[in-house]
């Protein structure tokens, strides 16, 4: 059996739900940005998320299609049981809207509530930060299509980047109110921050160094932000073995009810 | 005429859907054309991973070649080398200024997570570099949104990637 190659799959289904799950948040703006062209801007890192979510299923996809009868079992536990009853490959929309909860491998950080615009501005630069420290590395994966997406990918998420880092600096040096709002969000996100640096079995990437860059732009963006980097605390961890908050359910019900009511649908 | 130039002068009729002063040609997706006894493999590179327009791009050019006979195309996606705005050729940067879009500047520094950068983006109507940034993200992912601080117009700006 090729172990690393279940691994691979595994791994490229964390990537895809991450930017699924956060793109899924971020779309729930649509129509309710404080500002137009915010409105517009949060859907279109909505947007690209999908875009790279997607890349990342149907690479999944074909992997699993290619697999040999050991590694199909090996991965198991993450192939929506719905599907089994089509008689068909698999394909990246059965792995979006027919797996159940438990069968998500994202970041608890991606599935939280988008809450007011400081939360969702927050979480989105600990992500995007996160996100583009990541692909930089990736890029250099052996692996060629997961670096090809992440080569793809990492000039969308540099977009993200800034955007977050301004907005941040924006709420935390404005007026008070911006201030206490950013500052609560950050008392609520600081604890699903470690997640992203705490190992998995299927990571690949060296999650050390990646931390240390991460920190290192917290530190820069928090000072012009007057925002303080908080003390170490005990963090949140669950999401990349598939144990979600309490908000995940909610999620997947609203994105995954037409293929569920309808299975098959397309237009 | 070979087959392969023919299908290169079909793709500058495919036209980019959410910009159709541009064809695909113009707008640097198109990685190759190969033309083997009765079959066409056409590969392009997708401009931003959640474009909505490639799927609408890969089907009017399977469209195009139907119309001309050429049944048997396969058309697939590569992501690597990534696309990038250098890519677009004068001639579409040309269009786009004379559609009212400002074409992207060469890819440079401002295309880095350095926040609060001003870049100088020269208005498509009136030629002003005397313009500031509205909002990073526009109409479609591919644009910015500027203003013009002489003519007072707002204008999109197809961003450097």
């Amino acid at each position: 059996m090729n172990l690393s190659t279940s691994q691979l799959f595994i791994y490229t289904l964390h990537l895809a739900d991450n930017a699924l799950i956060l793109g899924q948040r971020n779309a729930e703006w649509t129509g309710h940005g404080p500002v137009l062209e915010q409105d517009i801007a949060i859907t279109n890192i909505s947007l690209d998320l999908l875009g790279q979510a997607r890349n990342f299923y149907q690479y999944a996809a074909v992997l699993y299609n290619n697999f040999g009868e050991e590694e199909k079992q090996a991965v198991d536990k993450y192939i929506p049981r719905l599907w089994k009853t089509y008689n068909r490959e698999l394909q990246e929309d059965d792995l979006a809207f027919l797996r159940d909860e438990h069968q998500f491998i994202n970041l608890l950080l991606t599935e939280l509530p988008k809450g007011d615009w400081a939360q969702t501005i927050l979480r989105q630069f600990f992500f995007s930060s996160f996100q583009f420290y990541l692909y930089q590395k990736l890029q250099d994966d052996k692996d060629q299509q997961l670096s090809a997406i992440a080569e793809k990918s990492v000039k969308e998420t540099a977009y993200h980047l800034r955007w977050s880092s301004e907005w941040v600096i924006r709420l935390g040096d404005g007026t008070n109110e911006s201030n206490h709002r950013i500052k609560e969000a950050l008392a609520n996100q600081w604890m699903f921050t470690g997640e992203m640096f705490t190992p998995a079995s299927y990571e690949r990437t060296d999650l050390a160094s990646l931390k240390e860059e991460w920190i290192k732009k917290m530190a820069t963006v928090f000072q012009e932000a007057t925002l303080e980097v908080p003390q170490q605390t005990w963090m949140q961890s669950g999401g990349k073995e598939g144990k979600h908050t309490e908000h995940m359910g909610y999620l997947l019900a609203e994105m995954q009810y037409l293929q569920r009511a309808y299975p098959n649908a397309t237009w | 005429m070979s087959t392969e130039s023919e299908i290169w002068q079909l793709l500058e009729e495919v036209k980019d859907p959410e910009v159709p002063v541009l064809s695909i040609l113009d707008l640097g997706i198109v990685r190759s054309v190969k033309t083997t006894d009765h079959k066409i493999e056409i590969v392009i590179t997708p401009t931003y991973s959640g474009c909505p327009a490639m799927d609408v791009i890969a089907m009017d050019i399977r469209l195009k070649l139907i119309e001309k006979g050429y049944r048997n195309v396969s058309i697939t996606q590569q992501l690597s080398p990534a696309w990038t705005t250098d890519w677009m050729t004068e001639v579409g940067k040309q269009k786009l200024k004379a559609y009212g879009i400002a074409p992207p500047n060469p890819k440079q520094q401002f295309c880095s997570t350095d926040m609060f950068q001003q870049e100088a983006v020269q208005c498509p109507r009136c030629n002003s570099y005397h313009t500031e940034l509205i909002s990073q993200f526009g109409s479609t992912a591919c644009k910015a949104l500027y203003r013009c601080l002489d003519c007072k117009e707002a204008f999109d700006y197809f961003k450097c990637h």
